[in-house]
């Protein structure tokens, strides 16, 4: 798995329950370091142990584990950076919906060995959308679950969204858009400095 | 962008939304008409009627003072710059129409877009949904931030990799243990209670090979040196590159002059015949001091390594490819003629000259 995605996960844990925590996660894990390289790679295995301990740990289950690590992603400003580049998507939330379709290769642009989920979005009708997200990880799609709230958000949109399980590798995500411009959401200007 | 467009729209329309920094001059090269992105970056003057060589500077092609001179460079690419701050530069192509006389330009940021986009808050809305700026940037920002976990992870492993040198126990170039490495094993031979040999190695001679043939003349013969000393010890002895041309060897349980006396003869011997180096030869020697901590009540890693420079220094003074063993008279002043370094002392009781 690649270093970013363990990055992401340590991050998460660090900055919402602290450092012994982690520490715990890493010694359970059976983890001989306790930090991940971001550019590196690591085995499959690792990131499985460490979300098991993880959830062991904290006392929760996983998949609202995962749906937290994404919406710490967007939202945390440790991690600003990301939710930058998910803004580029697209002007407005169903802009940035209609840009998931290509996220893999946007990540392949910028870390050529960093290897998403595939995600197809289908609309149903003007305001009712579903996502699906194939991936030999499950998991992939209650982290989506939580990017999603946490950028409508940042888009200042209102949308129901919600996991409706997997299939064969497929994990499907509904989403249901209430109000384009529900609140002013956050800023996002294209050019980093005079954010 | 969500505005419905009318079913017919004329060129001025179409313009607007493909191509929102273009500008249309009119024949006496005045500003008829200017792309709504173009006009955001001077919010506070209407550019529509101000004549374009004031607004803009063209850089190139050079010297186009009329719209007669301007319209000959059709088809040519353009550099030109805002003449007022910010001094934003663009790059231009121009175009003869749409009525005659007249001439349209479009300009876009070329490399100058991160500038451009910093400084006049422009958004994706901004550039024509055709335009690669928005994905440019979106690149740009996303290799740095890759570019800055990749140096994070360089000086992290540069770290490391000092460090691993540090604790590195072997000298690259030979293979023998390093000074590092010798430190640690007198260190336990002192602690132990096993007599010992420690036996200081100059090579003489070395600095002329380097100087004469080269470094790499001077690299190969101290590996062959360091595989002579290899061959001529035992497993459980240790030998170290202290120095350039400084070698340190210690003998765990060997304490008898006859032996170390012989062996360090073989050593000398071997390292003086002629070593073959790319169709020349290399000829050194080397001068050998030795001390046995039997010799002492308590000994101290420095006294042991001084004393066997002291007894290095005697076999040097002793005409070279000589060996002693280290005797407390070898300190008295008037037994190391440091004056006249090339004469030999008269044979040593404890030591042998070749």
């Amino acid at each position: 798995m690649h270093g970013l995605i363990n990055r992401a996960i340590e991050y998460f844990v660090r900055d919402t329950y602290g450092v012994a925590k982690w520490n715990h996660i890493v010694r359970l894990a059976g983890l001989e370091y306790s930090e991940f390289e971001a550019m590196l790679r690591y085995e499959k295995s690792v990131t499985t142990d460490v979300l098991d301990a993880t959830a062991t740990t904290l006392n929760r289950r996983l998949n609202e584990i995962l749906e937290d690590i994404g919406t710490y992603l967007v939202s945390n400003p440790n991690v600003e950076a990301l939710r930058r580049l998910l803004r580029f998507g697209g002007a407005d939330f169903v802009d940035f919906l209609h840009s998931l379709d290509e996220l893999p290769d946007r990540a392949r642009i910028a870390v050529s060995d960093l290897d998403l989920p595939r995600i197809e979005l289908r609309e149903h009708a003007t305001n009712r959308f579903s996502l699906t997200c194939q991936s030999d990880v499950s998991g992939y799609g209650h982290v989506l679950v939580g990017v999603l709230r946490a950028m409508a958000d940042d888009y200042g949109a209102l949308a129901f969204l919600e996991h409706q399980g997997n299939s064969h590798g497929v994990e499907t995500i509904s989403i249901t858009l209430v109000e384009d411009r529900f609140s002013e959401g956050r800023a996002f200007t294209l050019g980093a400095r005079s954010a | 962008m969500t505005v419905q467009p009318p079913n017919h729209c004329d060129v001025s329309t179409i313009l607007d939304t493909m191509c929102p920094m273009h500008l249309v001059l009119d024949a006496t090269g005045h500003i008829r008409h200017v792309g709504p992105t173009l006009q955001k970056l001077r919010p506070d003057r209407s550019m529509t009627g101000a004549r374009f060589l004031e607004v803009f500077e063209l850089n190139r092609p050079r010297a186009m003072s009329t719209m007669a001179d301007l319209l000959t460079a059709s088809g040519v690419k353009l550099h030109l710059q805002f003449r007022a701050e910010p001094r934003t530069a663009f790059k231009g192509e121009l175009m003869p129409g749409p009525d005659p006389g007249e001439a349209t330009i479009n300009l876009s940021f070329g490399i100058s877009i991160m500038d451009a986009v910093r400084d006049y808050s422009l958004t994706s809305a901004d550039f024509a949904a055709t335009d690669l700026a928005v994905e440019m940037l979106y690149l740009v920002e996303a290799k740095s931030a890759a570019m800055d976990a990749s140096r994070t992870l360089n000086l992290r492993l540069q770290g490391a990799m000092i460090a691993a040198e540090e604790q590195a126990f072997t000298d690259t170039l030979t293979g023998l243990k390093n000074r590092r490495a010798m430190d640690h094993v007198l260190g336990r031979l002192m602690e132990g209670c096993d007599p010992f040999a420690l036996m200081q190695l100059d090579l003489d001679f070395f600095k002329a090979v380097n100087d004469s043939q080269g470094h790499a003349a001077g690299d190969h013969v101290l590996q062959i040196v360091a595989r002579i000393m290899v061959d001529e010890t035992r497993e459980k002895d240790t030998v170290a590159r202290v120095g350039g041309d400084e070698f340190v060897l210690l003998f765990p349980g060997l304490t008898d002059h006859k032996t170390l006396g012989e062996l360090a003869r073989r050593v000398i011997d071997r390292l003086e015949s002629p070593i073959p180096f790319e169709g020349t030869v290399c000829s050194i020697s080397a001068s050998i001091g030795t001390v046995l901590s039997s010799d002492y009540k308590s000994p101290a890693a420095e006294t042991l390594l001084a004393d066997a420079d002291v007894a290095l220094y005697a076999s040097k003074h002793a005409g070279r490819a000589c060996h002693r063993f280290f005797v407390p008279e070898l300190r008295l002043p008037a037994e190391i003629p440091t004056t006249s370094p090339g004469i030999a002392l008269p044979d040593a009781p404890n030591g042998v000259c070749g």
